[in-house]
């Protein structure tokens, strides 16, 4: 692997222009002549706007311009689309309600944006925002997913009648039915998945800048894959055809899905950029971010799992109801169901599954992808399930897990997924083993000696990643492929740029991406930069999220890696006088196999360029692109072992130790792969205890600052003890399955199966708060 | 933030004289209400005057059985002064709980007990000790100071200088801390006097702020142990909810909360 190679865990490149300050986030980037946005949002839930006053406003120093909703649609600005198609089970496509970029007839949830104040300074717009007046007429509201389709509920858009998107199907009903009815046990379960708001440290932020000259516009936007972004607003929000419109996502400080999206924000200020002239910052500050910034998870589901008098699982039934808010984000549509209802299988080998989801309007504010987004709704499910089963049965619930994995490769599973795959049970024994988990009875009863509470909990997750395969996500209605491509330009003098379409908001491409590149050349890092985040820069990609990057992105890194080493290899035996098969790369020099002869590889970079000497009919330069399709999602696993004490008078979860037994296929830096599982665990932890963002039955937000919504601090988290079991992944050349979600996914089943095994309860929603657990264990 | 303007004064006169020529002037402590309040636009003082480097202002002093804190004197010298541990360690460990380090080095006793948050913890201190609060015009006994929520006795203008607190015979404090906020969701500090007295105070739990807790102080004054408050019930009526805790929950925790303190009690 060598020093910096594939393997190594070298110190991240980036982390000295984050941690001395020098990283250039949108909000440090000044234009000549920029103006300020502050946008006018709605403080209802539900509600027409009768009319907007902006005279006095108008009047005030250093404003530009108010802008309002009406003229956004006048203008023919495009709604906000979902790119994912999602056929009911009754053969009609989904059905939504248009999305204006800003509402010029009613708001429908709080933190909707009717007009934008654009001024001089960032505090005379919102001077002058306080002085536009907004005549609201208040409609009825609902917030709660299961009001929300009862008979009489408040209607958000006329076109989804009783606030119906989608009722959709996965699975063989019938097989389902038949491994029930056959059933020796049904084991039963309601859940609530708690609605999280994702609180990226960085909160979003866009310059548009219109050049009236060139009609060309640019956008500096807090983007995870700036050229989606373009796409979009190219095709669907008639910003500007894609080749006078160029998106720079520079350094942006954290994602976890939210800066997916492209939001009315960026089409708000590309098209006042246009409008007056001039360009136009915004920047959200938090609570813009706990308002717009799309919320993940919240689910209510019913579900019930067969076994046979073996403790084999026949089979599993789920009905889902998916809170989608007030409109449909982008990719929101498949988060209930392609990214969830295909990981119903978990670990487990189950001959019959049929799930059904309901995707429900509200007005909150639109829900999309989170950190794992569907998968740790899947996970939760069936670990709380298999933990509930292992209770009801009354059998050890490490042992009935393993008594229903899969253990034989590759597993077509009855919701689509054909793993590739894995070892549950090498997994499930690396956690056992190190959280003693023979041990845990004699602890147990030891610390219910002393007064304590203590519990142990098990998760045994699994994963989809590497999204995706084109061709299979574009059947199940996706509206692009999930790609990656690759740039290699190797420069004169044998210096390397990666141009990728993944997008680096923490994940450490900066120094990963090297690595790669230092493990097959066996140059130093130092010599290889990473350029990403720029559409006129990189060719066309697809960016960062569902832990893609290295799965994809790097590999197709690779493969254009592969074409420049082709070439290199054909100059070098050329200047070498040998033949190409000959030739060996090592510590950053092409060698004749078994000689001393050899050539540095920046004097065949050298060569490349000159072309003073190059083989017959070959072009000059060093420089290829590729383009990788995965062939398949690629399946992270693992399992997550907690064990915890209850404060019995409070409520309150101490942790003891915190196990994780993780397959992610081969690590490039297992540096940075723990530092995402760390990251991913504490999201994971959050949603059990301590995250939760809650509306009032009136669609008011109640969590709309770090006041009220609880964020995990760092006391909040136990210290986690790591290791790795490792089954390459068949999929990609490198064996990579991806490790950027796996915490989020895993850890909160583990937390919640300990609390409830700790209290002796099993009903038990998240987050744990102290309240809810005291109040558990004290219930008659 | 609207515009203002920031005075630093220098000494307390000066403080009282800035104030009474400003329009809606406002006096800054460590800041820590006051800035996020302003920077949300829900206060707009025509002026602030910034008491905090006002030097007759900082300071902990221990003198036969009191223990005087001056009021700009951040949380965190009084978390870590020799001078408070020795005479009211309670004192010291619950200054050593509030907030987060970045809030105990700006935020001043003085601040805390001016602006008087329901959920703050040093008013359970102040009232639980039987401190005398002096300012730049009078004492006020903490039993006659704090009217409910951020209501106090202190007058418009009027500028807390220091704070006394009995050395107590034993005190102790346990909070149990908002999962957010880490202000108190509940917190108890419990005191018995050297005249033998008991007082309770819980803060975060009531609608009406900082509270005495009588039926506490009656079970602990005929046996001062942890279980002799097993009995004692406390009534949810008149107690905070909220989504972090219920009022029967706050109940429950006013009555944990204070068997955790006597256990902690030196």
């Amino acid at each position: 692997m060598g020093v910096e190679g594939i393997g190594a865990s070298v110190v991240r490149k980036e982390d000295k222009r984050f941690i001395t300050g020098k990283g250039r986030y949108v909000d440090d980037i000044k234009l000549t002549g920029m103006t300020y946005a502050h946008f006018i949002r709605s403080p209802h839930a539900h509600a027409k706007v009768k009319g907007i006053d902006s005279s006095a406003a108008l009047q005030m120093p250093g404003v530009v311009a108010v802008l309002t909703g009406r003229q956004i649609v006048d203008d023919k600005v495009g709604n906000l689309i979902c790119g994912w198609a999602i056929t009911s089970k009754d053969g009609s496509p989904m059905k939504m309600g248009a999305w204006p970029a800003m509402a010029p007839e009613t708001v429908r949830f709080v933190g909707q944006a009717v007009a934008v104040v654009i001024a001089e300074s960032k505090n005379l717009a919102r001077d002058a925002a306080e002085a536009v007046v907004v005549d609201y007429e208040e409609l009825p509201a609902v917030a709660d997913v299961t009001a929300a389709v009862k008979a009489g509920a408040p209607q958000l858009h006329p076109e989804a009648p009783g606030n119906q998107v989608y009722d959709w199907v996965i699975g063989d009903e019938g097989a389902v039915d038949a491994a029930f009815s056959k059933a020796a046990n049904v084991v039963k379960l309601d859940l609530t998945n708690n609605r999280l708001a994702p609180n990226a440290m960085e909160p979003r932020a866009a310059i548009a800048d219109y050049d009236a000259a060139e009609e060309h516009f640019t956008l500096y936007t807090t983007s995870q894959n700036p050229h989606v972004a373009r796409l979009v607003l190219s095709a669907f929000y008639n910003i500007a055809p894609e080749h006078k419109l160029r998106v720079i996502a520079p350094d942006v400080g954290g994602g976890f899905g939210s800066k997916i999206f492209i939001y009315p924000e960026e089409m708000v200020a590309l098209w006042a950029s246009k409008k007056v002239g001039r360009p136009v910052k915004w920047t959200g500050d938090r609570t813009e971010a706990f308002l717009t910034d799309a919320h993940g998870r919240d689910h209510v589901t019913h579900a019930e799992m067969a076994f046979d008098a073996n403790n084999k699982i026949l089979g599993l039934r789920v009905k889902t109801y998916a809170n989608f808010g007030a409109y449909m984000s982008l990719f929101s549509s498949s988060v209930p169901t392609y990214l969830y209802a295909t990981l119903l299988s978990g670990q487990y080998d189950i001959p019959a599954i049929h799930a059904e989801v309901i995707g429900v309007y509200t007005n909150t504010t639109p829900v999309d992808a989170y950190r794992g987004a569907g998968r740790p709704e899947a996970s939760y499910l069936i670990e709380r399930m298999m933990e509930t089963a292992a209770r009801q049965l009354k059998v050890d619930p490490a042992a009935l897990r393993r008594q229903n994995f899969i253990t034989q490769f590759p597993h077509q599973t009855p919701v689509i997924m054909a793993y590739d795959t894995g070892d549950f049970n090498a997994s499930l024994d690396a956690a056992m083993k190190a959280i003693d988990y023979a041990g845990f009875a004699d602890r147990k009863a030891k610390a219910k000696a002393d007064g304590k509470l203590r519990g142990i909990g098990v998760s045994c997750y699994i994963e989809a990643c590497g999204i995706a395969p084109s061709k299979a996500v574009g059947s199940l209605g996706a509206g692009v492929g999930l790609w990656e491509s690759a740039e290699v330009r190797v420069n004169p003098v044998g210096t390397i740029e990666i141009l990728t379409g993944s997008h680096s908001h923490g994940q450490g491409h900066e120094t990963t991406f090297c690595q790669l590149v230092a493990d097959r050349l066996g140059v130093p890092i130092s010599q290889v930069s990473i350029v990403h985040g720029d559409t006129d820069k990189v060719q066309f990609g697809m960016g960062t999220y569902g832990s893609r990057s290295a799965a994809v992105g790097l590999t197709a890194i690779l493969k254009a890696m592969e074409k420049v080493e082709s070439k290199a290899r054909k100059i070098a035996a050329h200047a070498l006088e040998a033949s190409e098969a000959d030739i060996v790369i090592e510590n950053g020099e092409f060698k004749v196999t078994g000689t001393d002869k050899a050539i540095a590889f920046p004097m065949v970079a050298l060569a490349a360029y000159t072309a003073h000497n190059l083989p017959d009919g070959m072009e000059p330069g060093l420089k290829e692109t590729a383009f990788y399709d995965p062939t398949n999602f690629t399946f992270p696993a693992g399992t997550y072992i907690c064990e915890l004490e209850v404060d019995a008078g409070t409520g309150k979860t101490s942790f003891v130790n915190f196990v994780a037994a993780d397959d992610f296929g081969r690590l490039i830096n297992p540096m940075i792969v723990e530092g995402q599982v760390h990251g991913g665990l504490a999201q994971g932890i959050g949603q059990a205890l301590l995250e939760h963002a809650i509306y009032d039955a009136n669609g008011q937000p109640v969590t709309a600052s770090f006041m009220d919504y609880s964020m995990p601090r760092a006391d909040d988290l136990p210290s986690f003890k790591l290791s790795h079991t490792t089954t390459l992944c068949p999929g990609n050349p490198l064996g990579i399955k991806g490790c950027g979600e796996a915490g989020a996914i895993g850890a909160s089943a583990a937390v919640i199966n300990a609390i409830t095994d700790a209290i002796g309860k099993n009903n038990l929603e998240m987050p744990a708060t102290p309240d809810r657990v005291w109040r558990t264990i004290h219930a008659a | 933030m609207y515009q203002t303007i920031y005075h630093r004064a220098s000494s307390v006169d000066e403080a009282a004289s800035l104030f009474a020529k400003g329009s809606e002037a406002k006096f800054l402590a460590g800041g820590q209400t006051l800035l996020p309040v302003m920077k949300q636009r829900l206060a707009a003082p025509s002026d602030v005057i910034d008491l905090g480097k006002i030097k007759e202002l900082i300071g902990i002093e221990a003198s036969g059985d009191t223990l005087t804190i001056k009021a700009a004197t951040p949380h965190y010298d009084v978390a870590t002064s020799d001078t408070a541990k020795k005479a009211i360690p309670a004192l010291a460990y619950l200054a050593s709980l509030i907030g987060d380090p970045a809030v105990r080095y700006r935020g001043t006793i003085g601040g805390s007990l001016a602006n008087n948050d329901p959920a703050a913890d040093y008013p359970a201190a102040t009232l639980a000790l039987g401190a005398t609060i002096k300012t730049n015009k009078r004492t006020i006994a903490a039993d006659d100071y704090f009217k409910g929520l951020f209501s106090t006795a202190l007058e418009d203008g009027e500028i807390i200088t220091q704070v006394s607190f009995p050395v107590p015979a034993k005190a102790g404090y346990a909070k149990f801390p908002h999962p957010a906020s880490r202000f108190a969701l509940t917190g108890v500090f419990v005191a018995q006097t050297k005249s033998g007295e008991i007082r309770v105070a819980a803060t975060g739990a009531s609608q009406s702020g900082v509270m005495r807790v009588p039926a506490i102080e009656a079970a602990l004054k005929a046996n001062w142990s942890p279980s002799a408050i097993d009995s004692v019930s406390i009534s949810a009526s008149g107690l905070l909810s909220d989504i972090h805790g219920s009022s029967d929950y706050r109940a429950n925790l006013v009555k944990v909360m204070a068997q955790r303190a006597v256990a902690a009690a030196a």
